[in-house]
């Protein structure tokens, strides 16, 4: 059919108020005669196959790409803020969500394999050798919350299964925590005194100022 | 954390803007120092009769915005503006969120 503009067949009175009503228009549209033509059902087109999902598009911000120069993997970073406030610990990798993959080692100071955020970390120059340190394995649906599973209990059974669920780690990440820990030990107790550096805690002393310390 | 004292509002001869409050922070004398703590989160912890949440201290977070002149002085931005009676007391200078 040739463009053309669409104007509407019917005219309004006021806003909102049409001149026709609802049968007349059916019948200025022709849709008699659609219907007529293709007996008696207006036809239908079955839906066209949709296109292919645009490609993912790249992410606008890559935050591995946002490391501090200062953050290489084996740095002794301080945490600020949080449970482990002013411990010092070990770095292993960034996750990519951004998080800093981090380990106390747990004999050490105990801090466990946690994510820390960039900006709540002090890097030291201090670096540890974390060679032969496999962390392949970790990212962020590791630490992922465990969905709790919903079961339906009588009002007596409820409070007291709930306290026997809460507490126990899986003895899978303790394991994952012993196989990293064992590595990074070694690599610590080379260096002289680098052990009871990770686990003594950082505080700022009277007179400290943090703006000319030097890390 | 670094101590700090918490003083004036920042105004001109006979008007006050209380939405942002000037930091002392110990140690810290000339404008250049101030640029380490730049962005830094400031925190004025105060005790209440009431107890919220479980605990008795309660806590109004800022950060510090910029230098205030050319001794060391700071502005910092509060999420609400700080009471009148916080004014010479204490208020806390966290070292995060970090830049080192």
């Amino acid at each position: 059919m040739a463009p053309r503009t669409k104007s509407s067949r019917n005219p309004d009175l006021i806003r909102g108020v049409g001149k026709y009503s609802r049968s007349q228009m059916y019948h200025k549209r022709g849709l008699w005669a659609i219907k007529a033509k293709n007996g008696g059902v207006f036809p239908r087109h079955d839906a066209q196959p949709k296109p292919e999902a645009p490609a993912v598009k790249p992410p606008k911000f890559y935050p591995a790409d946002d490391l501090r120069a200062t953050i290489t993997p084996g740095t002794v970073l301080i945490i600020l803020a949080g449970r482990f406030k002013g411990k010092r610990v070990v770095f292993l990798k960034q996750l990519p969500s951004g998080l800093l993959l981090v380990t106390g080692p747990f004999k050490i100071n105990g801090v466990p394999l946690r994510r820390v955020n960039q900006a709540y970390v002090i890097a030291t120059s201090t670096k540890v050798n974390i060679d032969g340190v496999n962390v392949e394995k970790f990212d962020d649906e590791y630490f992922a919350k465990e969905v709790e599973k919903k079961n339906k209990k009588g009002e007596g059974e409820f409070f007291e299964a709930e306290k026997d669920e809460k507490k126990t780690l899986p003895q899978g990440k303790k394991d994952d925590q012993q196989a990293v820990d064992a590595v990074l030990l070694k690599s610590i107790e080379c260096v002289p005194d680098l052990k009871t550096y990770l686990s003594a805690r950082f505080s700022l002393m009277s007179g400290m100022k943090p703006h000319e310390l030097v890390f | 954390m670094v101590k700090g004292r918490q003083g004036e509002r920042v105004r001109s001869k006979s008007n006050q803007y209380p939405n942002t409050s000037l930091v002392q922070i110990e140690g810290v004398n000339t404008k250049e120092e101030v640029s380490w703590y730049q962005g830094k989160r400031v925190a004025y912890i105060y005790k209440a009769k009431v107890k919220v949440k479980g605990s008795h201290y309660r806590c109004i977070w800022g950060k510090v915005i910029r230098p205030h002149g050319n001794t060391g002085i700071v502005r910092a931005k509060f999420t609400s503006n700080l009471p009148p009676k916080s004014m010479g007391s204490r208020v806390r200078v966290m070292m995060f969120p970090s830049n080192i």
